[in-house]
């Protein structure tokens, strides 16, 4: 166990980091969504790095990083289902053609 | 680098996974054509699932191969196949991406130095070796004391979340 | 796990039954399809939207829905009655250890928890009594008024879940459950009022109550989260119990103002009372009540008598020592909190009261009634008078349940009555051609719409509301009816008792002993102490009481006396005494009408004469058992009997009902006569009356007028069609006439800078355009840049504390 915790927390940042900026810069939706699965994988990287190195008796980092993965699970189906509708209705998965918020 | 006992397997593991997992990410955010960023998406989580194991969290690890890279990854391959996202490569960013660079710049130099640096340097070691096992994992997720309630919300959630994704892909009434 | 037999574990069950019903009736048998608003199975409503698509639930859902829905209540009701009984049968239940309870972890947070658990002690076994017991007949009533409404199911679905929050606020023992049962209740209270959603003012009625006390609500939760923050914990017994906390609290400086001389429970208390004056609707959040009765009238029953506004008052009962820590009322010391419960409490109350004197709508006369009524509890709970205001919350609801359930069967008849007389007319229309009887009839209506639309000054923007202009019969009205006690007597008589218990009618009814009570407390303290606070609030109170014997008298008279105003009116009925609709509408009634009686006699002073005797040999009952739930220094001491309060109460009820009846009842209205308060008040003041000081219009003219103008000229014109507003225009033209102004004092130097601010103002108009453009990855952006300001104070402080410490 030669790797220090603040190794695997300087990856995990770098890869929200990445992952948000993915989020907020592409312009495809299907690429927007993949932003975010990098930044959940990060979260889950941090959960079980804490878990591992600080609290490794109790279950509560591995059971909330196997809980995150569910959400994120539930959140890509919900995600890519709402892009193909989106889709199917205006022929674009262009994030900035998805503007009927405007007021 | 400062690897305390000097270049051990496992710190050479952890460069490998680093390379892939940052790589990964890396090419996920900027490949044009949507198909690799799926695949580069897969090596990423591929990276993860290393950690995991090099964490020992062997269970997490093989969720996460089944999961991310079985599962999500092979979603991701069809909603870009089906939305035929590949073939509209005119530009991969939006008019804010550089806005977006210089605040993902800006958050990670927050992380580094709010949460980074105090610990820096501290090489805080595994509290023990042996550490708990899958059993214990599963123990904790069905106890009644520990996880029980989430774990059934959680499945509720998926059963949700698929009901819904049918409900919404579907063509129509 | 759960025992029946056992207290400590029953209450967790009781608001289980109304919302397993909720889920049963949402999930299952809630079966409906859409038809447009203009199909022969909607009937029965006036939607504004024609074709719309509204849901009709199927026969067969009605009926399952109504047994799911009577059966949750029902069981609610008879573990209530067990609670009930064994919390009255423990002699003081309450400060000593007998109080029932159990708790358990909820969330776990790091080495603390939220914990979720019941706690019932005094104040809960009375609530328990009373809440159970008035939902139960508002439901019984809702079979009968809702029978033909076509979305029974999901009404009784709502109301359920209304029932079960409600229940969950009662029996919670941390102020955080509390707020859960008060947030879901905020949720059904919006989505019951807004039940007829296809009625534009039934929506906006409903978005009104939801944003007005959603304002009050989020001042609330940071009460919640400032006592957690200084206590740890939100339990009310390990705050409330706990001397030294308590201490703490008040010997703590708040956070901002705490150079102002405002301790941290002072501040919490604030707070936490602004909560309630959203939730009970004191007077500057008073707005929402009175048009929350759009509802269907169970609701308002709900609303306005058993639930949502007796929540705000009980849970400022149930916090009260932290309202009072610092201070001690009963010898003038008031704290913050007091004196903004005292001064808005008796404003509200004289000040709704003066409304409901005007008001022609038999629904909007009780909903400022009951403003007025919750003030009188306010001000009691201001001057420490805290049995006593919980004491006029138990009997309130009693009556004012029955009174919203009379007003709304007296509705019923009256739309019974139009419909009748539709079919008659239509039948005399195909004979005769042009009808006299029709002609008068329809003047009638034209003239009654009239001054409909302008009393009913609900709408939000005038301006921007289509109403309908084709005349249509308000079968709320009073000036419509007259003479109805010999169409429906027995919900004349049951209104009729509501009404005097409103009133306060001397010795027989409930409201009497319970106002008396407040009166006789502040006269007791201002009388020792002669506390300006105390003998304010008795002023204040005992004008609304009469102005209260007043408008109940008006409201009796010109309902119930005296000749038929309208030919609908000759018509009113409930579809003869056997049907079901007339047997489900007075049940609850004479339920009701029992309770508005007798709830008053357990709450008799021991030393009234001859009254004493007979009901409080050993002490006023419900004195000795509710004040077990407050620490022993905090409890009020009893007034000893003192005949100033007592005749004051005899003087204003008797005289405001009979000044009341003198005016509306000896010499009946005549129908289109005017009001004869007009020439009483002045027509000026009549009309300032009538249109609720203006409140509404005054909201509308700070707070919705600036911020539709916002979203129009910054957002949509300047913003989304790119066109620089008139504002920037205005800002730019400044600055360039600044500009020049400089050019023309120092030409050489300000050129450049000259130019370059007008310039760059426009610059940034332009580039804060973007800033609505519906662009889903913008608003992220914007967030983050949010989030990492923050965290950039954070780092920023952090350092600097580091470097102080």
């Amino acid at each position: 166990m030669g790797v220090p915790l603040w190794m695997y927390l300087t990856v995990a940042a770098a890869l929200f980091s990445i992952g948000m900026y993915g989020v907020l810069a592409r312009r495809n939706a299907v690429a927007v969504l993949m932003g975010i699965e990098l930044m959940l994988n990060a979260v889950n990287l941090n959960l079980v790095a804490f878990w591992r190195y600080l609290t490794p008796f109790n279950m509560s980092g591995q059971a909330f990083a196997a809980f995150v993965l569910v959400v994120a699970a539930a959140e890509v189906a919900v995600g890519l289902a709402i892009i193909i509708a989106v889709y199917r209705n205006r022929q674009s998965v262009e994030v900035e053609d998805v503007d009927m918020l405007k007021g | 680098m400062n690897f305390g006992e000097g270049l051990t397997p496992q710190a050479i593991a952890f460069g490998l996974f680093t390379i892939l997992t940052i790589g990964g990410a890396l090419g996920v955010v900027t490949s044009r054509n949507l198909v690799r960023a799926a695949i580069w998406l897969m090596l990423s989580l591929f990276g993860i699932a290393g950690f995991f194991v090099l964490l020992s969290a062997p269970f997490l690890a093989s969720v996460q191969v089944l999961v991310y890279i079985g599962a999500i990854g092979i979603l991701f391959s069809f909603a870009v196949m089906l939305t035929r996202g590949m073939t509209n490569l005119k530009e991969r960013f939006n008019t804010q991406w550089w806005l977006a660079a210089f605040a993902a710049i800006t958050a990670f130099a927050l992380l580094m130095v709010g949460v980074i640096v105090p610990v820096f340097g501290t090489t805080v070691i595994p509290v023990a070796d042996q550490v708990t096992t899958t059993v214990d994992l599963g123990v904790a997720l069905v106890s009644g004391n520990q996880y029980v309630l989430p774990f059934e919300v959680a499945s509720l959630l998926l059963t949700a979340a698929m009901i819904g994704a049918i409900v919404i892909a579907r063509e129509d009434d | 796990m759960v025992n029946f037999n056992d207290v400590n574990y029953l209450p967790w069950l009781i608001p289980l039954g109304p919302l397993l019903a909720f889920a049963i009736i949402a999930l299952l048998t809630n079966r409906s399809r859409l038809v447009p608003t203009t199909s022969h199975e909607y009937g029965g409503h006036h939607p504004d939207y024609d074709g719309m698509l509204v849901p009709v639930v199927a026969p067969w859902s009605r009926v399952l829905s109504i047994v799911v829905g009577m059966s949750g209540v029902t069981a609610a009701w008879l573990m209530s009655l067990v609670v009930f009984f064994q919390g009255i049968s423990t002699s003081k239940l309450g400060l000593d250890e007998k109080v029932f309870e159990s708790s358990r972890n909820w969330l776990a947070m790091g080495a603390d928890a939220f914990r979720i658990g019941i706690l019932v002690d005094p104040l809960t076994v009375v609530m328990l009594f009373m809440v159970p017991l008035a939902v139960m007949c508002i439901f019984i009533y809702s079979i009968g008024y809702m029978a033909h409404d076509p979305r029974q199911a999901r009404f009784f679905a709502l109301i359920s879940l209304f029932a079960g929050a409600m229940l969950t606020l009662v029996v919670a023992d941390n102020l955080l459950l509390l707020f859960v049962g008060w947030e879901v209740m905020g949720v059904c209270s919006y989505l019951l009022i807004g039940f007829w959603y296809e009625k534009k003012s039934a929506y906006r009625a409903a978005i009104k109550a939801f944003t007005t006390t959603r304002v009050a609500d989020v001042i609330m939760l940071l009460g919640i989260v400032y006592l957690h923050s200084m206590t740890g914990t939100l339990s009310f017994r390990d705050i409330l119990y706990n001397e030294e906390v308590l201490t703490m609290l008040a010997g703590t400086p708040a956070l901002i103002v705490g150079s102002w001389g405002i301790s941290a429970a002072g501040l919490i208390g604030v707070f936490l009372i602004i909560g309630t004056i959203g939730k009970s609707a004191q007077f500057p959040l008073h707005v929402w009540l009175p048009d929350a009765m759009e509802g269907p009238t169970p609701v308002s029953a709900m609303i306005h008598a058993a639930a949502m506004v007796s929540a705000g008052i009980y849970a400022i009962i149930r916090m009260y020592p932290l309202f009072e820590a610092g201070g001690y009322p009963h010898s003038g010391e008031f704290t913050l909190p007091l004196l903004l419960m005292a001064v808005v409490g008796a404003f509200t109350a004289l000040f709704a009261a003066t409304i409901a004197l005007t008001q022609n709508d038999v629904k909007k006369v009780l909903a400022y009634s009951t403003i007025s009524q919750l003030g009188f509890m306010m001000a009691a709970l201001g001057i420490g008078a805290y049995i006593a205001a919980f004491f006029h919350l138990i009997t309130h609801a009693f009556f004012k349940a029955l009174l919203f359930m009379a007003s709304g069967s007296v509705i019923h008849a009256m739309e019974h009555g139009e419909h009748h007389l539709h079919e008659h007319h239509d039948e005399e229309h195909s004979d005769h051609a042009h009808d006299h009887a029709h002609d008068d009839h329809e003047a009638h209506d034209s003239h009654d719409a009239h001054d409909h639309h302008e009393t009913v000054g609900e709408p939000i923007d005038r301006d921007a509301v289509d109403e309908p202009v084709e005349p249509h019969f308000d079968p709320q009205d009073m000036r419509n009816m007259g003479g109805l006690i010999r169409n429906i007597p027995v919900t004349a008589w049951t209104f009729i008792i509501g009404g005097i218990s409103l009133a306060g009618f001397p010795l027989l009814t409930a409201g009497f002993w319970s106002k008396d009570e407040i009166l006789a407390d502040a006269w007791y303290v201002w009388s020792e102490t002669s506390s300006v606070v105390h003998i304010f609030v008795f002023v204040m109170l005992v004008m609304a009481a009469f102005l209260t014997a007043f408008y109940t008298a008006r409201q009796l008279s010109m309902t119930f006396l005296g000749a038929h105003r309208t030919e609908e009116a000759s018509h009113a009925g409930l579809g003869g005494s056997r049907s079901i609709i007339s047997i489900t509408m007075q049940l609850p009634l004479v339920i009701l009408a029992f309770f508005a009686i007798v709830a008053g006699f357990v709450g008799v002073p021991p030393d009234f004469p001859i009254f004493g005797s007979i009901f409080a040999p050993d002490g006023n009952p419900f004195f000795n058992f509710v004040k077990y739930s407050l620490l022993t220094e905090m409890q009020p001491p009893k007034p000893p009997f003192n005949a100033i309060p007592v005749l004051a109460s005899f003087a204003v009820a008797l005289g405001g009902l009979y000044l009341g009846w003198r005016m509306y009842g000896r010499t009946p209205l005549k129908a289109g006569e005017p009001d004869p308060m007009t020439k009483i008040l002045s027509p000026s003041v009549y009309k300032l009356l009538q249109n609720k000081y203006y409140i509404d219009e005054l909201y509308v003219a700070i707070f919705v007028k600036p911020s539709k103008w916002f979203a129009k000229n910054v957002v949509v014109v300047f913003v989304d069609k790119g066109i620089i507003d008139g504002t920037l225009h205005l800002i730019a033209r400044v600055f360039t006439w600044i500009g020049d102004l400089f050019k023309v004092l120092n030409l050489w130097l300000i050129d450049g800078v000259g130019d370059g601010i007008p310039q760059g103002i426009i610059k940034f108009g332009a580039w804060f355009r973007r800033i609505q453009t519906g662009q889903v990855q913008q608003y992220l952006l914007l967030v983050l840049v949010a989030v990492l300001l923050v965290g950039l104070i954070f780092a920023v402080s952090a350092g600097f504390l580091q470097a102080a410490g």
